[in-house]
Parts: structure tokens; C-alpha cells; sequence
């Protein structure tokens, strides 16, 4: 029954992620399809279908660290409330002083032009994604000397940290949060602009992240997952390649907040900005159902574990958390390769692995 | 914060009696940590379930207490009882990711402090709840009457010295102590020698259950619980640990002492609202030192 996953993939993977199936050119092909169709076809839940790429962008840049490096992080949304607050601050900042503006309620009566806003959000997002990065680096350095589980529990700390040090800075809001600068434009209009924007994030990610597991740093961030002190005997400068990796994840995470912010029109410490109990848990879950260290793993999951939370928000209402609690123990406990992972054990053709018949050859009929 | 250390050393008796507070509460982290330290020691287990076991114990008290039974009483009920829920949990749960690696253990355990966390939630609403003991209201005057300590506080002072104590003596002393020093150090060594090592996973496991129960109680009726405080109990145990290092009382003991001490100091110098920020402070610079400590061996810490 039990089968480690991390010893087929050190075998079988490598080879397939090199290529591009046409089974991953169909799948792309769906979900941009349907990225496309979804909105115009549900119209009311372009919200819900923004928030879906999100989800989907958290899931993936989770299994950077957690699936291809075996670095299992728990506080990942540190740098979606790090990239939310520096892209507020660099929209605000740019054209009005930020501490007046945070200490009204109702941002100052202060009112940005569309052409404002605009330059605000993208600058903002420039330097979300920046500033982010940079703070992985910064970070890189307290953290990476930590391994398994004492990474995971340093890394929750510095979420909760976080989230509870921002709740005592006056100068971005504190504890009361920032009002974001109103969208010049319908409520339409906003929705589908972060909906495409949102949308086009979570795919360049996705393009972006089959390139790099495709190229040398890929396999290097494979080669510290399955031994670390292997892979630096043998030249890889480890913990380069953590802190790139790292940073890679925060600049997407940087981008996710400061769309998510944008989005939702309030921002606040605790429960918007470093949600460590809520999102934070749920990209290492997404991650986990879909099957980490592989490439669709995380899509597939993100988007099954978001229309079952979205479900179970509906008609369980009071009992969704302890739904999500019971999923997230049964898919740790007893099916922890993920969908995908199982789909690639059974069907290795699929993906474009070749499994070489070997003469022991248990390994595919130990299950 | 400038005005709160100058207080600090206008009046050295405030020191005194922040010290002496904070290792009043210290003594109650020591216990909650007594389990987590077994825990990890004996079968490898990283359990971030920790604290929700703690308010679990709280709520028996605040119980009991609702039903005008003396919250002191629900000692010996919750710690039956949480020995009860931790074993169930292992056979569950916890028999089954033993053997796998560790991120599993932790995930797993998440997993469960979120569902107690909504269990609690649905059953007794999110307002936060203090068991009323009745003595709260009395102090202790100490040292000339300059400094005061509550009565709840003494007494669950030496509760835990009690319980610590008995933990350390049934280690050392039991049968059932033996056998679970003898798995600690090795496991399949102690199969050999005849150990069931399942029952000595389950019964490590119910005990600390158990040991949380009754941290929870004292807890309950000293501060305040409420269902989603467990994290921070967590994360205090966390602290201690991994500064004491598994398996090491003692360690454990002064480690908890610390940063009780540590908690008090941070909370009077930065504001009550930052002692969480304290003790994630704590777990970051405990961290931090660990890795210069490693360093030298040109090692990580694993």
C-alpha cells in the first residue's frame, strides 16, 4: 500500500518534466478555455472564479519550496500580506502622504485619478513582487540553516509574527487596517480588470515554473529535496539555489497580494493580509490533494479544493471548518501522493514517463 | 516602552515581582511542555495539537465550574478523560503517521488542532470563558508585603511541582517508564526485547494528552481560554522544547521558567498586546541560536 513517492520521482521524473506532453497541451488548453469562457458564462462568480486563480498561484508557488525543494514551509503567506501592504503603501505613497492617509477611516477624503490609480496599481504590483523577493532573501538567511519540521514551525512563526507586528504599526493602519484606493469605474469593470489580471498571474506562473523544472536549477532544487549534503558534495551551492527558490515563490506570492488587496477593497493584519490558519494552510493542502512535486499537482488540486470549499461553505454552514479539518487529516494520512501523484503511479504513460521495467520490478505493483 | 523600563528601574521591586509572576506561569508551560518533550523524544511526533489539548482541559474546568462543581475538582476528570481522547487520537490518527516522515506528523496534527478548534467552537460558542475558582481575589503578600501574588497562582504553582514530580518519578520508576525510555532510545532494540512498542506509542501519547488536560485546568482558571488560543500554547511548547532539546526534564523545567519570565518582562516593556509577538520572538531567536549553536559542527538543525 504505502509507496514513496519521492522514490519514483527520483527515478521517473527528471525525464518527464522535460518535455511537453500533448496531455499537458490539452489540460493548458482547458484551463485557459475555461479561464476565458468562465467569467462570461458565470458572470456573478467572477469574484469567486479570480479568487480560484489565486488559489492556484498559491498552490504552485507553495510546491517550489514544499514539493520540488522538501523545504515543507508553513508561513509562505508571509509574502502575501508582505506584497499586499508594500503594494498599498507604493499606491498610496506615490501621490499622497501615507501616515494621514491610513489615520482616517475613509483614507483622507483623499481621491485618485484613474490615471492615478492605475500607474499606483502597477507600480504598486512592481514592487510587491520586488519587495517581496527581497524579503525571502532577507529571510532566506535566519531560516535556511533549519530543516524539516523546525523550518515549518520557524516559518509559522514568522507569519504570525508578522501578522501581529504589522497590528501594531500605526504608520500602515495598524490593527484597524487601510481603506485601498477606490477602482475609478464600475463595480463590473473592477471585477473583470483583477479578474484578468489575476487570471494572467496564476498562468504565467504556471508557464514560468514548467520552464524552470525543465532547466538545470530544476534538478538541482530535486537534488536538495533527495539528500542535501548529496547534492553539496557534488557542487550544488545549496543554499543558493533555497534562497532563489524562495525568492521565486515570494515574488508570485508579492504579485497574489497585491492583486488580493486590490480586490477586496479593505486590508487588515490578521484575517486579510497573513491569514496563516486560513490561506496559509490551505496552499500547503491544495498542494497536498493535488499531489506536490509534480506540475499539475497543484493546479488540479487548488481548483477541486476550492469548488469543495466553496461547497461545503454553502451547505454546511458552521461545519465547513471542521470538514476542511477532517479532509486535510485523511489526505495527509492515508492518501498523501495527491491525485496527481496516484494518477502518475497508475498511468505512468500519461505523463510521458517511461517506466524501465527493472528485475526486481515491485516498485509499480507494490500498490 | 521608554517609560515602561524607566519604571522598571525606578522601582526594583516591579522586577521582582514580574520574576516572580513569570515563573508562576513558567511552572504551567513546563507541564504543557512535560508531554510535547515525551511526545517527540519517544516516537518522533511534532504535535501542533498541543495547545488545543491545553483549552480542551480548560473547557472541562469552565465546565464543571458552570455546573457549580469547584473547577479544581475537574483535575481528575480531565486528565481521565483527555488520557481517553489520546488514545483514541492515536489509534485514529497519530498509529498511522508515526513511521512516516516528519512534516506528515505536523501536517496531521494541524489538521486536527483545526477541527478540535471548530469542535470546541460549535459546542461552546467563541466568547472567552474563565472557570471561576473563587480564589482570584485573594493575594499572598510576599516579601513584606511589597509584592503580591495571587492564591490560584501559589497553588497551581505547586500543583505542577507535584505533577512534575510524579511525571520524572514514573519515568524513572514504573514499569511503563522503563519501556517507554527503553522505545525512546530505540525502538526496534526495545521490540526485541519483547516491548510492545504500539502500547507504549499510545500510552506516550494519551499521558501527554493527559498532562495537557491538566495544564489546561490550572490555565483556565488563571488566565482565560477560549477556542482559538490553543496556537500560542503550541507554539509556548514549541519554544520549549526546542530549546531544552526532547527528553531532557530538567531542560524542559528552566527552558519553561525562561520564557514564562520572558513573557511577563516582554509584556509589561512592549504592552500587553504584544506578549504574542513575545513568544514568537522567543521561538525565532531560540531558532536562531540553535543554528549558531549547530554552525560550529557545520550541521543543521534537524
Amino acid at each position: 500500500m504505502t509507496i514513496v513517492a519521492n522514490e519514483r520521482a527520483d527515478t521517473v521524473e527528471p525525464t518527464a518534466r522535460r518535455m511537453i506532453t500533448p496531455n499537458d497541451l490539452i489540460m493548458f488548453g482547458a484551463i485557459v478555455l475555461f479561464g476565458i469562457v468562465g467569467p462570461l458564462l458565470f458572470p456573478n462568480y467572477t469574484f469567486q472564479i479570480a479568487v480560484l486563480w489565486l488559489m492556484v498561484l498559491f498552490a504552485q508557488t507553495w510546491d517550489v519550496m514544499g514539493g520540488q525543494m522538501g523545504y515543507n514551509s508553513l508561513g509562505n503567506i508571509f509574502f502575501f500580506g508582505a506584497g499586499m501592504y508594500i503594494c498599498t503603501v507604493t499606491q498610496i505613497g506615490l501621490f499622497t502622504d501615507v501616515g494621514l492617509y491610513t489615520s482616517s477611516s475613509d483614507g483622507g477624503s483623499f481621491l485618485f485619478t484613474p490615471d492615478q490609480y492605475y500607474i499606483g496599481v502597477a507600480v504598486g504590483l512592481l514592487f510587491a513582487a520586488i519587495g517581496s523577493s527581497l524579503l525571502a532573501v532577507a529571510l532566506g538567511w535566519i531560516v535556511f540553516g533549519l530543516r524539516g519540521p523546525y523550518f515549518a514551525i520557524g516559518t509559522l512563526g514568522i507569519a504570525l509574527g508578522a501578522g501581529e507586528l504589522v497590528g501594531a504599526w500605526e504608520w500602515v493602519g495598524g490593527g484597524g487596517g487601510i481603506p485601498i484606493p477606490v477602482y475609478p469605474g464600475s463595480g463590473d469593470g473592477k471585477s473583470f480588470f483583477y479578474y484578468c489580471l489575476c487570471f494572467g498571474a496564476a498562468m504565467a506562473t504556471f508557464v514560468f515554473l514548467k520552464w524552470l523544472y525543465s532547466t538545470r536549477f530544476g534538478l538541482a532544487i530535486n537534488a536538495i529535496r533527495d539528500d542535501e549534503e548529496k547534492a553539496e558534495a557534488m557542487g550544488v551551492h545549496t543554499m543558493r539555489h533555497k534562497t532563489v527558490a524562495w525568492a521565486i515563490s515570494a515574488f508570485f506570492l508579492g504579485i497574489s497580494g497585491g492583486l488580493f488587496g486590490n480586490m477586496t477593497g479593505f486590508i487588515e493584519p490578521l484575517e486579510v493580509a497573513f491569514p496563516a490558519p486560513t490561506f496559509g494552510l490551505f496552499m500547503v493542502a491544495m498542494a497536498l490533494l493535488g499531489g506536490k512535486g509534480t506540475i499539475w499537482g497543484p493546479v488540479i488540486g487548488a481548483i477541486l479544493f476550492h469548488i469543495v470549499k466553496e461547497a461545503t461553505w454553502t451547505y454546511f454552514l458552521g461545519w465547513q471548518w471542521v470538514a476542511l479539518g477532517v479532509i486535510i487529516i485523511v489526505n495527509i494520512v492515508f492518501f498523501q501522493q495527491g491525485i496527481v501523484g496516484w494518477l502518475q503511479e497508475k498511468y505512468p504513460a500519461w505523463f510521458g514517463i517511461e517506466v524501465e521495467e527493472r528485475p526486481s520490478g515491485v516498485k509499480g505493483a507494490a500498490e | 516602552m521608554l517609560d515602561n523600563l524607566n519604571l522598571l528601574v525606578l522601582a526594583p521591586f516591579l522586577n521582582v515581582q514580574l520574576l516572580v509572576d513569570g515563573l508562576f506561569i513558567g511552572a504551567i508551560f513546563a507541564l504543557a511542555s512535560f508531554g510535547l518533550a515525551l511526545v517527540w523524544g519517544v516516537m518522533n511526533v511534532k504535535n501542533l495539537c498541543q495547545g488545543e489539548y491545553v483549552i480542551m482541559g480548560g473547557y472541562f474546568a469552565w465546565y464543571m465550574g458552570a455546573q457549580g462543581i469547584h473547577p479544581m475538582l475537574a483535575m481528575p476528570v480531565a486528565a481521565v478523560g483527555m488520557f481517553a481522547f489520546g488514545w483514541v487520537i492515536y489509534k485514529m490518527i497519530i498509529s498511522r503517521v508515526v513511521e512516516k516522515d516528519m512534516f506528515t506528523s505536523l501536517l496531521a496534527t494541524f489538521g486536527l488542532a483545526i477541527v478540535i478548534q471548530q469542535g470546541l467552537n460549535l459546542a461552546f460558542g467563541p466568547e472567552v470563558q474563565v472557570a471561576e475558582s473563587g480564589y482570584s481575589t485573594h493575594t499572598i503578600p510576599m516579601l513584606g508585603g511589597s509584592i503580591t501574588v495571587a492564591e490560584i497562582r501559589f497553588y497551581s504553582f505547586l500543583i505542577c511541582c507535584a505533577f512534575a514530580a510524579a511525571i520524572i518519578g514514573f519515568m524513572k520508576m514504573s514499569r511503563m517508564g522503563q519501556a517507554i525510555r527503553a522505545t525512546a532510545q530505540d525502538v526496534r532494540a526495545a521490540k526485541v526485547m519483547g516491548i510492545d512498542t504500539e502500547q507504549v506509542f499510545a500510552f506516550t501519547y494519551a499521558l501527554n494528552a493527559a498532562v495537557c488536560g491538566v495544564a489546561g485546568v490550572l490555565i483556565s482558571m488563571i488566565w482565560v481560554i477560549q477556542p482559538f488560543y490553543g496556537i500560542t500554547h503550541s507554539i509556548r511548547s514549541f519554544v520549549v522544547v526546542t530549546a531544552a532539546g526532547f527528553g531532557n526534564f530538567p531542560g524542559v523545567i528552566m527552558a519553561a521558567f525562561g520564557l514564562g519570565v520572558a513573557e511577563q518582562f516582554g509584556g509589561f516593556i512592549f504592552g500587553a498586546e504584544m506578549q504574542q509577538v513575545t513568544v514568537v520572538g522567543a521561538l525565532l531567536l531560540v531558532l536562531i541560536w540553535r543554528q549558531v549553536q549547530m554552525a560550529r559542527y557545520r550541521q543543521a538543525v534537524q
